[in-house]
């Protein structure tokens, strides 16, 4: 997996004459100090960040932090003032008019967080926009349009007019139209901030779908953090045009960088991005097949517990042996807990999300294993800690991190 | 007191120009006159009804069929007047004067609304075009162009002008900014950019440009009667200086049926292409 994109030092001055501001700002003032002294704001401040081919790069902050002027960067919609912006080896920023405008027919297609398909063009007809300014026959570029409409489901919807559309279907042509070009990167820009909730969740699946069959470089500018953690692969995080944090949604969640990120994380609803590996505890105690049930009842005792689980060397999950079971097993004179017939326990993956099994948790009377990719017990369950972890939404951020550190 | 000498300074302009072109204002003034004089008489050729006919399918077209009711009504009136003749050399110079406008006032305005500096430069000239009277077009008009209908155009054209540039300027200024970043983003060309995006969104404001440049056509066509225009002007001069009210009114309300006709159909063509923009 290479470097698609590389962002070096991009700065953006919103002014025809930027040369002093970015004078004092390689001298170090600050923005403040900047707009003081020379009335000029700063959209975008010396953010460096480079993403990886087949990537979902999430851009996230509040709106006026400067996240669209990035995106915007990228494909010189905004002429950068300083910093380079180098796509496949090739720095953006140096390209002449003629080249630039290849590049943006061939390696990149925009979506836009209003939809902006052109009001007098039906459905068709947009979608093959790209390819039409590209110069490409008109039989070849509408069958090319017709596939991917079909792609996001608008089959049908050919010959209707923009205005006919709903919020969702609108995006979805927006998405087609992106599409038809065959981009490589894909610049998405609050593409689904302005769709109701319900339509919004839907085309975030629907995109990751997508991507899954396609596996484009996607750079996409959100300010919901939920939205971001869903569909990212690494999420950066932008205020008053500086970059704060690049990290995994399990980085920025854990251990966010200051109390800009942290107070994002705090909003967030955990069940959606808490998987069990964050809410298991370690398993213990656990007792050894080769074990007899005097030790599994001792352990027990020691622990306070009524059941406990039985792994193998390799630390397999064999079952579950309650105290019922151990009492009649040293009864009947077993010497093994291999001779004894342990009580089959459901396990789960650590990559599950707990909102998916979330009421399997809850209505479990046994605590639920969690195995790793090769089977072996690496936690368990109990409705009291992930109920515990859910429950930090309102609290430190910092606590959580260390609860969370505490059982890996 | 020192007086500025601009009236001078202003002769000695058009006689300068008249002096070093002179030859070529009369070989175009031969020229245009040729042309008109042609489809003047083409359009005699054609009987009244069926010219009548053809704008009464314009109007159905456009709007419906009262309107087509309304202008078969009112050129039948011009015809009965035995107003036929003065109405179709008005009708050819509206038409005439008012394409010369488009052809140059939609690029001038195309050009205005892609460069801000040409836009001011632009505006202050617009203002003074229409905001002089109209009559003072009609002297270097006939200066250059001697009496007759090249003159008139000429003078038509400079009144009539500047209501196209500056609908077309704004039509595309108007263009959501979203839409231009969609063809930036799709790499279009800047020829691209005007013909597949901002001429198709500005075409309802560009209509209503049209719209208006042609009503000023026709109320500057009638005053340049003064310099020799033929038409339903002369007639209204004509009864002025024989005191003629009668006279006067029938041209007065030939001018008025021709300017409505005119006007409804291409506010007409305004709806319709607000309504391809629209489609809904």
């Amino acid at each position: 997996m290479g470097v698609k994109i590389e962002v070096k030092n991009l700065v953006k001055i919103f002014s025809s004459q930027p040369q002093k501001a970015l004078h004092l700002l390689s001298e170090g003032l600050s923005k403040d100090q900047i707009l003081e002294e020379t009335g000029l704001t700063i959209g975008v401040n010396n953010v460096s960040f480079s993403v990886n081919e087949g990537e979902v790069f999430v851009v996230m902050g509040l709106s006026g932090s400067g996240k669209s002027t990035i995106l915007r960067c990228l494909n010189r919609l905004i002429e950068p003032s300083s910093g380079s912006v180098i796509i496949d080896g090739v720095d953006i920023t140096k390209l002449k008019a003629n080249d630039l405008r290849q590049v943006r027919q061939k390696k990149m297609a925009m979506v836009f967080q209003q939809f902006a398909l052109l009001p007098h063009r039906t459905v068709l007809q947009n979608t093959v926009y790209g390819l039409e300014v590209h110069g490409v026959s008109k039989a070849e570029r509408e069958k090319k349009a017709l596939e991917r409409l079909a792609m996001v489901g608008l089959e049908g919807y050919e010959h209707a007019y923009p205005d006919e559309l709903s919020g969702g279907m609108k995006q979805r042509v927006g998405l087609a139209r992106a599409l038809t070009n065959d981009p490589d990167i894909l610049l998405m820009d609050e593409a689904f901030s302005a769709l109701d909730p319900l339509i919004r969740e839907e085309m975030q699946d629907e995109l990751l779908n997508l991507q899954q069959k396609m596996n484009k470089t996607i750079v996409f500018i959100t300010h919901d953090l939920n939205e971001a953690l869903k569909i990212g692969d690494r999420i950066a995080f932008i205020r008053d045009g500086s970059l704060v944090q690049v990290g995994t949604p399990e980085e920025i969640i854990r251990d966010p960088a200051d109390d800009y990120v942290a107070k994002f994380a705090r909003g967030v609803d955990r069940s959606k991005i808490l998987t069990l590996r964050d809410v298991m505890k370690r398993p213990h105690p656990v007792v050894q097949l080769r074990d007899g049930p005097h030790v599994a009842l001792q352990v027990m005792k020691e622990h306070g517990i009524s059941s406990v689980f039985v792994v193998d060397r390799a630390k397999h999950l064999q079952g579950l042996i309650t105290a019922d079971l151990a009492l009649e097993a040293r009864k009947g004179g077993i010497a093994s807990l291999r001779e004894v017939k342990l009580i089959e326990v459901p396990v789960h993956q650590e990559t599950v999300l707990v909102q998916d099994i979330f009421t399997i948790i809850a209505e479990s009377k046994t605590p639920l294993a969690v195995i790793d990719e090769e089977q072996r017990l690496i936690g368990i369950i109990i409705r009291g800690s992930v109920l515990a972890a859910l429950a930090d939404i309102g609290g430190d951020p910092k606590d959580v991190s260390t609860t969370i550190g505490q059982v890996g | 007191m020192y007086r500025l000498p601009l009236g001078k300074w202003v002769n000695s302009g058009v006689e300068w120009l008249l002096n070093h072109f002179g030859n070529a204002f009369d070989a175009f003034t031969a020229s245009v006159t040729s042309v008109t004089d042609s489809l003047r008489s083409g359009l005699g050729l054609l009987p009244w009804f069926v010219i009548i006919l053809i704008f009464a399918l314009l109007a159905w077209r456009a709007k419906g069929w009262r309107l087509a009711l309304g202008t078969t009504i009112g050129l039948y009136i011009i015809y009965n007047l035995e107003l036929w003749a003065p109405f179709l050399d008005t009708l050819i110079l509206v038409l005439i004067a008012s394409l010369v406008s488009l052809i140059i006032g939609i690029p001038l305005g195309i050009l205005a609304a892609r460069g801000d500096r040409f836009h001011k430069i632009l505006s202050p000239g617009l203002d003074f075009m229409q905001t002089m009277p109209s009559f003072v077009y009609l002297i270097p008009a006939l200066m250059f162009f001697s009496l007759g209908t090249v003159s008139a155009v000429f003078a038509t054209v400079i009144f009539s002008m500047p209501p196209v540039i500056r609908l077309t300027d704004l039509g595309i200024r108007q263009v959501p900014a979203d839409l231009v970043e969609v063809g930036e983003a799709f790499g279009s060309s800047p020829s691209q950019m005007l013909f597949k995006i901002q001429l198709p969104l500005a075409l309802p404001t560009i209509m209503a440009g049209i719209n208006q440049t042609m009503m000023l056509s026709l109320s500057m066509v009638v005053i340049s009667a003064m310099i020799g225009a033929q038409g339903l002007g002369a007639g209204v001069l004509e009864s002025i200086a024989q005191m003629d009210i009668g006279k006067g009114f029938e041209y007065g309300l030939a001018v008025v049926i021709l300017a409505m006709i005119l006007d409804r159909l291409s506010q007409g063509v305004v709806r319709n292409s607000r309504a391809t923009l629209k489609k809904s």
